[in-house]
């Protein structure tokens, strides 16, 4: 639902608002560990303990341990724009981010029910379009997307589904508000920094685990795999081949591409090793070619076929669209699911989610203003300073403005290009992100995070692994959090809290 | 397994591989070259070191003179050359990122390891010690790589792929040094050099790691034809053509059993092993050692074509 400008002073009630200076802004975020009252959290009793009894120069030896692991396992990105063309690391911070199972188990259900009107809202986008009959998402905001696929009209993918894999960024404001701030149904990625970030940990810091029971979440990859293999085509034998599309090696998550092609024991291909014949995909191998069944693609739509998308595309293989019209191969995530990740269509999950579902959403959405709606972009002009203003087909943190830590001058820029191109941005009220604890230079500081769990949804159920990546915003008062742009990872624990649960047998 | 695997097996082994040969030729030449001017021969240990790493001809483009200095420069890190040591180590990293998946985590942090120690190398002043120690690091980083493959790969194409890599390249390496120091091989130049020679030829199998085993294999002190024949054909010697061939052929029958399919390379692996096998080193002095290793050169080469248009392309 589009706030009304009338509706302002309850979105921006204290809690939701970002203060200029950082430390006060500190103090009014809601801290994960310390709550709203400065009394630890129960469950970060024992981190809280754990944190108080080990001294800092140990903390900053085993920091320098785990930089020297991820460097030496080579778990780097690269970062476009960057000059170096270098690889870097993206810091690390060694105090996990822990959540209840019972917080989880809301969260999960969440998940699951988001994710799900997402695909469905997809299957009608390219069917019935029921949902702009029904005049809740209007035609001109669907059929003008630029994610908009119209080959996608004729093509059903196997099983209806089409977003398999989906990365939720979920924001944290307070006890039990948690807000959804994006919906990644392109191809997130992250998920590699989730399971090594716990490998480094488990090999850091034993005595922590064996004080708390932690949710595993290695079993990612089988996950991923099961889902990839319950989407095969009908064509498929019994055991398909799937095998991972990247781009190749220079590009920024080639490091997360390969890892994950080697966990789940699947090809990772680049697209002139894959050829298109008689509507049938193969990939060339030592001993000839050989069929491919599941395309698990890192690439995106544009990028996909030159002879249906972008002809000057090197990445992808000619002829593939017209394997995947004829059902000879499944694409994964499956063409043209850009149009449920723009975020002008996010602000109306809420109503989406309910058109579907026929629930209440259990997630959230941060209040968005639509700038193509002219009171909208009015109200978002006047407060410019006070919100966060992002692209409508924008990631990556790129082409985004935060009003309360910009200079006149930027938000002057802004302001032209809004008024320039309404209909490409959406706003939001800057929120107060959650903090945490972080071991940095100075000692223990509190940092802003969020949270991208890692949806998987095969044509048998959904799976989800308990965690995701927690990304933090590494410098002092920031609220950005993305890697691009120096943000940093922790490990996120799902921590057993049920006394019930059976104890091992002895 | 994908092509483009295999290829990046296939020739991250070689670079390896070639990076370390790089490394024995110089700290051969290093030794060499500490003795009186005598004792050298007719070319400078410098020259022979360029001829022997195959890049004569470009080295003559970019320097005046094949000295210490410049030689030095040229083979460890010299952006003219894009063998030199440190772009044999940068070029098989690349190969190694792009298929990582396919390697162990152990031969990816062997490999990736001594690419970080190279970024804290100052190649602008490497001599002495300093050199020594880039050497003995460069062959270090080579037997672990070496080793670590060997004990932690699946017995399956992704290491026959890996293995062949090595062994194409070390027959070539193997030949050229041969081929290099072939006149003071010669029978004949026993009376020409004298004692004198007796250091090339030691500095021969040292640039091998075969002076010790070749005087448990002759127990008798070294002479030029026992060292061509301990390098050529000798099985028990680990670095000999033919023991080196044996190997190469053993990795194509895998392949091909694997596969279920015979081709091109095994033909010509399997026509080059008899040909080792059926010439005794007499014959093969008689029609002249320079004219066989050039021979063996090409048709190593040749064998290399043939296991990338078979499996590789």
């Amino acid at each position: 639902m589009q706030p009304s400008p009338a509706a302002k002073r309850e979105i921006m009630a204290p809690e939701l608002l970002a203060h200029m200076s950082n430390g006060r802004e500190i103090a009014l975020a809601f801290d994960e560990m310390n709550g709203d009252d400065g009394a630890t959290r129960e469950v970060y009793a024992g981190l809280s303990d754990w944190l108080a009894a080990t001294p800092g120069d140990q903390l900053a030896h085993r920091r320098g341990e785990a930089e020297a692991m991820f460097r030496r396992i080579g778990i780097t990105f690269s970062v476009y724009g960057d000059e170096q063309g270098g690889e870097r690391l993206i810091p690390f911070d060694i105090i996990p981010r822990l959540l209840a199972m019972k917080e989880w188990k809301k969260l999960e259900a969440g998940l699951e029910q988001r994710v799900r009107a997402l695909n469905a809202f997809i299957a009608d986008v390219y069917g019935a379009r029921e949902i702009v009959r029904a005049g809740i998402v209007p035609e001109d905001l669907v059929l003008r997307n630029a994610a908009f696929r119209p080959e996608m009209t004729r093509i059903k993918p196997a099983a209806g589904q089409y977003v398999h894999i989906a990365g939720i960024d979920v924001v944290r404001c307070g006890e039990d508000d948690l807000y959804v701030l994006e919906d990644n149904a392109r191809t997130p990625s992250g998920v590699s920094y989730m399971l090594e970030n716990r490998e480094v940990m488990f090999r850091l810091f034993p005595e922590l685990f064996s004080k708390m029971r932690v949710r595993p979440v290695d079993d990612y990859p089988d996950k991923l795999k099961a889902t990839l293999r319950s989407l095969a085509p009908a064509s498929a034998s019994k055991e398909p081949e799937i095998v991972l599309l990247t781009p190749g090696a220079l590009n920024s998550a080639y490091y997360e591409h390969s890892f994950l092609s080697d966990k789940m024991g699947i090809e990772l291909v680049e697209g002139r090793d894959l050829f298109v014949r008689g509507n049938v995909v193969f990939m060339r191998t030592t001993e000839g070619p050989k069929r491919v069944d599941v395309i698990y693609r890192r690439i995106d739509d544009d990028y996909l076929d030159p002879l249906a998308f972008r002809p000057d595309s090197a990445l992808g293989v000619p002829g593939l669209m017209s394997a995947y019209e004829a059902g000879n191969v499944t694409i994964s995530n499956a063409v043209g699911t850009g149009i449920a990740d723009d975020k002008a269509i996010y602000s109306y999950m809420p109503e989406i989610v309910r058109f579907f579902s026929g629930e209440e959403p259990l997630l959230k959405n941060v209040p968005t203003w639509r700038c193509r709606e002219q009171d909208a972009l009015k109200y978002v002009l006047a407060h410019l300073g006070e919100m966060v203003v992002k692209e409508v087909n924008g990631s990556g943190g790129y082409g985004m403005l935060v009003g309360p830590h910009a200079s006149r001058a930027e938000l002057d820029a802004f302001a032209a290009r809004l008024r320039h191109d309404p209909s490409a941005y959406i706003a939001q009220p800057t929120l107060s992100l959650s903090t945490v604890p972080c071991f940095l230079d100075n000692g223990i500081a509190s940092r802003h995070v969020d949270l991208r769990p890692f949806v998987l949804c095969g044509a048998d159920k959904v799976r989800i692994v308990p965690g995701g990546l927690t990304r933090v915003a590494m410098t002092a008062g920031s609220l950005v959090v993305n890697s691009s742009q120096g943000g940093g990872t922790k490990d996120t624990w799902v921590v057993d809290d049920d006394p019930a649960a059976p104890a091992l047998p002895h | 397994m994908l092509s483009r695997t295999a290829d990046s097996l296939f020739w991250l082994s070689r670079y390896m591989e070639r990076a370390e040969n790089l490394a024995r030729v110089l700290d051969v030449a290093s030794r060499m070259s500490t003795l009186p001017t005598e004792y050298s021969g007719t070319m400078n240990e410098w020259e022979s070191a360029v001829a022997t790493a195959g890049c004569g001809s470009l080295f003559r483009q970019h320097r005046e003179k094949a000295t210490r200095e410049s030689v030095v420069d040229f083979l460890v890190a010299s952006p003219d050359n894009p063998n030199s040591i440190l772009a044999c180590i940068q070029t098989c990293r690349t190969n190694a990122r792009a298929v990582r998946g396919a390697m162990t985590a152990e031969m990816w942090e062997v490999v990736n390891g001594a690419w970080l120690a190279l970024q804290n190398v100052d190649f602008a002043d490497i001599s002495g010690p300093a050199l020594a120690r880039f050497l003995a690091m460069i062959m270090e980083t080579s037997l672990r790589f070496d080793s670590v493959a060997y004990r932690t790969m699946l017995r399956t194409d992704p290491y026959w792929f890996q293995r062949l890599g090595t062994f194409v390249e070390r027959a070539d390496n193997s030949a050229r040094l041969l081929d290099v120091k072939y006149h003071v091989l010669l029978p004949q130049s026993e009376s020409v050099g004298g004692g004198l020679d007796y250091f090339q030829w030691t500095s021969l199998l040292r640039s091998v790691s075969a002076l010790t085993s070749f005087q448990w294999v002759y127990r008798e002190s070294v002479k030029p034809w026992l060292v061509a024949d301990f390098l050529i054909l000798r099985p028990e010697q680990p670095r000999s053509l033919i023991a080196v061939y044996g190997e190469i052929t053993r990795f194509l029958e895998r392949i091909a059993d694997l596969y279920g399919r015979q081709g091109e390379s095994q033909r010509l692996a399997r026509a080059m092993l008899a040909q080792l096998q059926n010439t005794p080193i007499d014959r093969l002095f008689q029609q002249g050692l320079h004219e066989f290793l050039g021979g063996f050169i090409n048709d190593n080469n040749r064998l290399g074509s043939a296991i990338a248009s078979q499996y590789l392309q």
